[in-house]
Order: C-alpha cells, then structure tokens, then sequence
C-alpha cells in the first residue's frame, strides 16, 4: 500500500516537472542567501574576537556556511534532473545519483533546523564565554607595555564607545580593577600609597571608570572620578544619577546585539527548510511517476507517483532486512558457502539429469 | 564647407544608430548613478547639518539631482529615436524633432560639466560654514536646558569621537569658552570664583576639554583636566604627548572628508560628461546624414554627415540673424518705413467666385 499515491498524466507530470525547475532554481538562492548569511555572522564574531573566550559559537555560521554550499550543488542537481525528466532516454542516467541525492537534501533539512535549535541553545554558553572575555579585557586594560595585552585598552575602549556599555555587568566592574598602570602612579604621594594599602593585593582601587564609559547624552560634562561621593562634584547625587555613564554591562549588550542577529535570521531559516523540503517531495514524486510512465507500454499514458512504494513500516523493515545482509556480506564463511555452493551444483546436475533422462526412454 | 564632413554608407549609418542606441540607454544607466551621487551627497551634508552655518551649499547636490533626471530622460528619448533611425521610414516622424533634440542634448551637456566644476569649487564654501557652524556648536556646548541648543552636546561628542577629531582648529579652542554649564559650578567655592574672576566676560575658562576628545590609542588613561600643568600628573609632559587627545581640528577632518566624497563624485561626473559628448556627436553625426539621405531621394545611398553645414563663424552669423528676426516679427510693414500713405498693392489672393476669374477693369468712359 504505497504511501501517498497521486496519480499523473503526461500533462500533470509536465507540469510537475516545470515547476520543480523553478522551485529548485529558488531553492538555489535560498541556499545562497543561507551561505552569505553564515559568512556574515561569522564575519561579526570574528570581529569581537578578542573579548570572547572559546569559539563554540563559531558552529552556528560554519554550518550555515557548509548547508548553504550543499544547498546550492543539490538543487543545481535537482534542476538538471528536472530538465532531463521528460527525456526517456537522458532521465536512467540520473537514476543511480538519486537516492544519494535524497540523503543530502535530507541531511540539509536536518541540518538547518539543528542551526536554529543551536542558535537558541547556546546563548548561555556565548554569554559564558563574553564573561571571561571581558573580564580578562577589565583586568589587563593598564597593560599597554606588555606585549600579547598591549590591544586590550583600545579594545574595551572602543567596545565601550561603540556599544554604550561599560563595564561586565556594569560600571561598577571597573571599582575592583586596578585599570590604572603603575607606570602612571606616584608612589611618593600620601593618597596612591593611601589606595593602595587600603587591600590585600596592594592594587591601586579607585571608584572612577576609564573615560569611554562616559554617556555623551548626559546634559552636564562627564563625571569619571569619585563617583560614588557625592559630596566630590556640586549638584551631583550618585543614587540617582543616571545618564552620566553607560548603564548597561557590555556583556548583556553583546550577547544581545548577537541574540538580535540570530533570531533575525530564524524565520528566513525557517523558510528555505520549507522550501527545500517541498522541493525534496516534489522530486520524490517526480522521480516514481516518470520512472512508472517509463516502465508503461505507453509512455505518455498515466502513471502513478508516490511517496514510499510500500507502508512506512513494510519499508522501514525492507530498508533494515537489507542493511543487514550488507553487513552480513562482509561476513565471509568460505567452508559454508562452498558446501552450499556445491549441493546447489548437485542439485542442479540431478534436475538436468532427470530432465535428460526420460527424452531417451521415450 | 562643413565641418569634419564624414562619408557614411546604408550599412554604416545602420550600425552607427544600433551603436548609439547602446550608448543611450549606458547614459541612462549613468543617469541614474549621477541621481543617486546627488541624493548621497544631500544626506551627507544634512547628517552633518547641525555643525555647518547657513551657507548655500545645497546647490551643488540639487543640482546633481536635476542633472541626473534630466540625463536620464533625455537618454531614453535618444534611445527611441535611434532605434527608429535604422529605419527610414520611422525617421520621418522623428525628423522635425532631431534637431531641437541635439540643440537640447547640446545645451544638456554644457550643463553637466557646469554640475562638475561646482563639485570642486564647493569647497571654499563648506570651509566657511563648517568653521562657523563649528564655533557655534562649542558656544552652545553647556547650553543643553535651552531648548533649540539641547542636543548640540551631544552632536559635537559624537562628531570628536566619529571623526577623531579635537576642537574647530584644536584642542585649544576648549580652552577659550566655557565649556561647563554654570548649574554644575558651586559658585560658593574660592577656585570657581577665582577662575569667574579672571577674565573681562566672567566666563569659567579652564585648560580642559571634555572626554570625547580623548584618544582611545594613548596608553595611559585619559588626562582631560588641567592638560598644561605638567606637575598636576605623575610623568606627564604637556608639549610631548601627543597620544593623549586627538590633536587634528574637527573643521579639517571634516573637510577632508567632505572634499574626498566631492572630488570622487567630481571625477564620475566629469567622465559622464565625456561620455555624453561622445554620444551628442554621434546623434549629431545621424541627424545630418539620415537628412542628406532624406534629400538625395535613395535610402540605400551613401550620404555625408557633419557636424556643422557651414563653418563655425557663418553658422554664428546665421544663427545671430534668426534671432535677431525673431524679434522683428513683431513689428507692422516691414517696408517703405512704415508711411501709412503710400499706396502698397495689395499683395493677397482675393476669391473671385466659383470660376476664380476677376472682374473685368471697369473703363472711366462706361
């Protein structure tokens, strides 16, 4: 009992065969539109290298990459076949490549919608990985004379700037970071040895950010020192202050601005599954009637097309029964299968012997 | 004696109009791209419109535009009329209109190399603004409660840290005006009043400058206050570091950036003009050998194309007289100065009857 019969005529399997061509060469785009998609995310990730720790979310535009490539060959592929269909004597030769071509655009489908599983499923792990980032960024910030860290001012800064964000969760990061170098500091005046012996790792704290926190919406020119005394700046209150800096944690801001993008692209994702999808079906259907009609005495008569020749269970249990013999094929037994080998010989010489010897009795 | 008279033949008249039916819709195709400069160059300018004092520099975008739409339009009408040209025939219904058309197309190009000289000498102009523009902006730096001038603090930080720029001229500059609104000052302290105090306009002028001039490349945290006190900073020289801010003047930066944008798009215009030349000559060139054809009666001969009938002095002369009687014909009685007593035969037909036979000259004896 076939799965999803159809029944088509010659017009219908012309028809068919149109508007799959046009359906794969738009599926062909898609598959570009997914390939330029993975290269610019991963473009963006890459720019931000340096703030994020591990590359583990560098799996959701390399496999965007590869689908989008895949993509493009398999529905290249589907179009020539579409051509070749209508044409009995072009369309055996497309015979071998297609259930090979079913396992790839198979594999495509499966692989698009891992990407927008994963895309949701490893925000935690993209947030983790900005934790430490930035955390190494705030902590070698007055590193500019060691080589190897020298870029990780001009990075935060600018990450700051561009952003509007400071800090990891907020500014309140930059208090318990010494982020001013020692090159810098007086050692011989009372309030630097003051700071410093004040903690137990003789770090010069202050509660002042880097000036790349500084909000340029605030309407009074920008407080970066002594900011939790409120007494230090006229007509200023530090509870209430608000636009003076940035608010919000780079880290929340980063993973938003990454999160933004993904999610952006989850419906067109979405979208080219669909499309490829239906172009997988359609070959499906394509490949039995026109395979039927050939089998006809009459190719332009009518012809069935299906999904699966038998139900799902009958070809899920033919498709293992022959998995299995393959993999006992590999299993050789040469004493077995020479004794068989031989009794299949004698049976077969005492059946021509039988059939020879009545002739000359009668 | 024509000017540059050259022989075209059936074959070579057909080819000449299929060439410049290509190259018209290339200029339509130019057309469009001199439209969008034109549209690219009046965002430019209006985003930065808040630093730039009202001068005329919108001419030079708008006309760009209009250059752009015209050039189009007149391309796709060229278009037309060669692709009729191959045709005998249907040159005939374009005939009268060719030569208004390349008198137009003539006239056209003159302008869009008009549009191209603009594009460099706009630069005077926008220098002018921007410094104006640009000291009005630091003037009204503190002002952000009056509305009018509340944003200004925050376009001029975000232009110093965009373009990575200090100042009009230089980080100096801050130094001149106050800066720091006098809500934020606590008038009851000794420094503030001693700062007031010290100059004629009672002004709070410090040598500081507000953080978006710092440079994100310095290696130290930024030094915005107190920058010419070399004791007030720990291993600070004022007159050798250079890291600290941004030494460039935001009137140069921008003008920098604005006369790179102009000059590239000074250069597309000027090779569009080049190109409309060209294909103005090759109309002219089909205009005048499909009007020869026209006259020797055979649409399969050789013909001879100009550029101009007569040499380039005599068609002045002749086009000089054309206007000058343009204005005559107003006037009444062309001849005998106009006398209204002189008796002047009348010159029209007058209509006899059915049989259009005058009547005979009655004699004075009958």
């Amino acid at each position: 009992m076939a799965l999803l019969k159809m029944k088509f005529n010659q017009q219908r399997r012309v028809r068919l065969a149109q508007g799959l061509w046009l359906l794969s060469w738009l599926a062909l785009t898609c598959g570009a539109f997914v390939f330029c998609l993975g290269v610019y995310l991963k473009t963006e990730l890459l720019r931000r290298d340096e703030v994020m720790d591990n590359g583990e979310i560098h799996v959701v535009p390399n496999i965007l990459i590869m689908v989008g490539l895949a993509s493009i060959g398999t529905n290249w592929i589907a179009s020539r076949v579409c051509q070749d269909s209508l044409d009995t004597s072009r369309f055996p030769r497309w015979k071998v490549l297609l259930l090979a071509w079913f396992v790839v655009a198979a594999l495509v489908c499966c692989l698009l919608l891992t990407v927008v599983v994963l895309s949701y499923a490893l925000q935690g792990r993209l947030e983790e990985s900005l934790k430490v980032g930035l955390r190494n960024g705030i902590r070698f910030y007055k590193d500019t004379d060691v080589p190897g860290r020298c870029f990780q001012k001009e990075t935060i800064d600018h990450l700051q700037m561009e952003f509007r964000c400071c800090g990891n969760n907020n500014f309140k990061d930059w208090f318990e970071v010494q982020w001013v170098s020692n090159r810098y500091l007086d050692f011989t005046s009372q309030e630097v040895k003051d700071r410093i012996r004040s903690n137990v790792d003789n770090r010069y704290l202050l509660d002042g950010v880097p000036f790349s926190c500084c909000n340029p919406a605030s309407p009074r020119p920008c407080l970066q020192y002594h900011l939790t005394d409120s007494r230090a700046h006229y007509n200023y209150e530090y509870q209430s202050e608000e636009l003076n800096l940035y608010s919000r944690g780079c880290r929340q801001a980063l993973t938003d601005y990454y999160m933004g993008l993904m999610n952006s692209t989850g419906p067109g994702v979405l979208s080219v599954i669909l499309i490829q999808m239906s172009v997988l079906l359609s070959m499906r259907y394509l490949q039995t009637a026109v395979e039927g009609a050939m089998a006809l005495e009459d190719p332009e008569g009518e012809s069935e097309g299906y999904l699966l020749e038998k139900g799902v269970k009958e070809t899920y249990q033919d498709v293992r029964a022959k998995v299995l013999n393959v993999v006992k094929f590999g299993q050789v037994d040469p004493a077995e299968e020479a004794s068989g080998a031989a009794e299949g010989e004698k049976t077969t010489d005492t059946s021509t012997e039988k059939a020879a010897t009545p002739p000359p009795a009668s | 004696m024509a000017v540059l008279k050259v022989k075209f033949s059936k074959t070579k008249r057909d080819k000449l109009a299929q060439v410049l039916w290509i190259l018209n819709w290339i200029s339509v195709v130019t057309g469009a791209i001199l439209f969008s400069l034109g549209i690219f160059l009046k965002v430019e300018i209006n985003k930065r419109g808040e630093v730039m004092a009202e001068r005329d520099v919108q001419y030079v975008p708008n006309m760009l535009i209009a250059v752009g739409l015209i050039a189009c339009a007149i391309n796709f009408l060229g278009g037309k009329i060669c692709y009729d040209c191959v045709d005998t025939t249907k040159f005939l219904r374009w005939k009268l209109i060719m030569l208004p058309y390349t008198v137009c197309t003539f006239f056209f190009t003159f302008c869009v190399l008009v549009g191209a000289l603009m594009c460099y000498s706009m630069h005077w102009e926008l220098e002018e603004s921007l410094n104006l523009g640009l000291t009005q902006a630091m003037r009204f730096y503190k002002d952000t409660d009056t509305p009018g001038r509340c944003f200004l603090k925050r376009t001029v930080d975000m232009l110093q840290i965009e373009f990575q720029c200090c100042g009009n001229n230089g980080y100096r500059d801050w130094f001149q005006i106050q800066w720091v609104s006098n809500r934020y000052l606590d008038m009851s302290k000794k420094e503030v009043i001693d700062r007031l105090r010290s100059n004629v306009e009672g002004k709070y002028l410090m040598d500081g400058v507000p953080f978006s001039c710092c440079n994100l490349n310095s290696p130290r945290p930024c030094i915005q206050q107190q920058i010419t006190n070399n004791s007030a900073h720990y291993n600070y020289e004022h007159q050798s570091e250079e890291l600290n801010l941004w030494m460039k003047g935001c009137r140069q930066t921008l003008l920098e950036y604005y006369t790179h944008i102009l000059q590239s798009i000074g250069l597309t215009v000027l090779i569009t003009w080049l190109f409309e030349l060209s294909v103005l000559t090759g109309v002219r060139y089909l205009q005048t050998s499909l009007e020869n054809v026209l006259r020797q009666g055979d649409p399969n001969s050789d013909s001879e194309g100009w550029l101009l009938e007569n040499g380039l002095m005599e068609t002045a002369r002749t086009n000089l007289n054309v206007i000058k009687n343009l204005g005559k014909s107003n006037q009444i009685g062309g001849g005998d100065n106009g006398d209204p007593n002189i008796d002047v035969p009348s010159t029209s037909k007058a209509h006899y009857g059915p049989d259009n036979v005058p009547p005979k000259q009655k004699t004075e004896a009958s």
